[in-house]
């Protein structure tokens, strides 16, 4: 292969963080090689609204597949994406999938922003690079990101966009904001 | 080993996820990363039976560094399950384990770049 010894194959970890339906999963499948992950959790809420789960609600505590993607940047270079955990009894998830990560991005629907207060205030906690993207649903109002920055008490310097998540080119365009925003966090710190 | 037509997943796992760890939970790699990097070393073990048919899979798809997740993901494995088998892996000095490159140093500028440059390229 084309790489030294010495030059270990990187990943990164990017967490896409959100209330519950919020298009968590419809953003990693839009940008990302999906791939099954199990865990002995209910981790995500992907197949609920999907999936017709009548008459099997009670399986919730067997194996499930949870949101991950991998991108693979180069040979030797890959990015994945994890979905928190939407509901709050699975918060001992989220300091597992946080540690390390490069950065988050929480999906906001404007109907109903609270659902990621949870989230802004746990990133903000911890230090994490995150950024807000606002999912444009179907038939919802359209709010100008700094209105929404306001709803949401954020910091001057947390970037916020309107996304379409089920747009792969707007899905990058996500992406790239909180990677952009962590490189320069980093370099800020660094000064 | 593919499973017959009639079960799909939503019949649950035939087999229940722990008895391939012989019922254990825990072992030295709880706290193994999500990403941690695993390269098997090359070695093998002294009693080919001392480890099981999956683990001898892991030693397979680790022949190049693979993460954590993706073993899961590969051996189609519930995570905790997989911390267990390569935590046995990892007593035996079968298996290095690589902690992500983030957690100390912190990414370089020059990989976020690539990163920032490799989305865009999608």
């Amino acid at each position: 292969m084309a790489f030294a010894p010495s030059d270990e194959p990187v990943a990164l970890k990017i967490l896409v963080a959100g209330g519950f339906g919020v298009g968590k999963t419809t953003l990693v499948g839009a940008i990302s090689e999906i791939r099954p992950l199990r865990t002995e959790e209910v981790l995500s809420d992907r197949s609920v609204g999907v999936d017709d789960v009548g008459g099997v609600e009670t399986k919730t505590t067997t194996t499930v597949a949870m949101d991950f993607g991998r991108i693979t940047i180069r040979e030797g270079l890959v990015v994945y994406l994890f979905g928190t955990p939407g509901q709050e009894r699975f918060w001992f998830m989220w300091d597992e999938l946080s540690y390390g990560a490069l950065g988050a991005v929480v999906i906001a629907d404007t109907r109903r922003l609270t659902d990621c207060f949870p989230s802004i205030d746990y990133f903000e906690q911890r230090g994490t690079p995150f950024i807000v993207a606002v999912n444009c649903f179907d038939g919802a109002e359209r709010y100008e990101p700094d209105d929404v920055r306001i709803a949401l008490d954020l910091d001057p310097e947390v970037p916020v966009l309107l996304c379409d998540v089920r747009r792969r080119a707007s899905a990058k365009v996500v992406l790239v904001t909180l990677v952009e925003h962590a490189l320069k966090t980093l370099t800020a710190s660094q000064r | 080993m593919t499973p017959p037509e009639w079960l799909d997943d939503e019949a649950g796992p035939i087999v229940r996820p722990y008895a391939l760890t012989r019922g254990r939970a825990h072992s030295s790699a709880d706290d193994m990363d999500l990403i941690a990097m695993v390269t098997a070393v090359g070695k093998t073990p002294r009693d080919p039976t001392d480890i099981g048919p999956e683990q001898w899979r892991i030693l397979d798809i680790t022949a190049r560094a693979t993460s954590v997740v993706d073993i899961a993901s590969e051996l189609d494995l519930a995570l905790g399950v997989v911390r267990v088998l390569l935590g046995d892996l990892q007593d035996q000095g079968l298996i290095r384990v690589r902690p992500p490159a983030q957690v100390a140093p912190l990414p370089s500028e020059r990989i976020l770049k690539e990163v920032i440059n490799g989305l865009r390229a999608l």
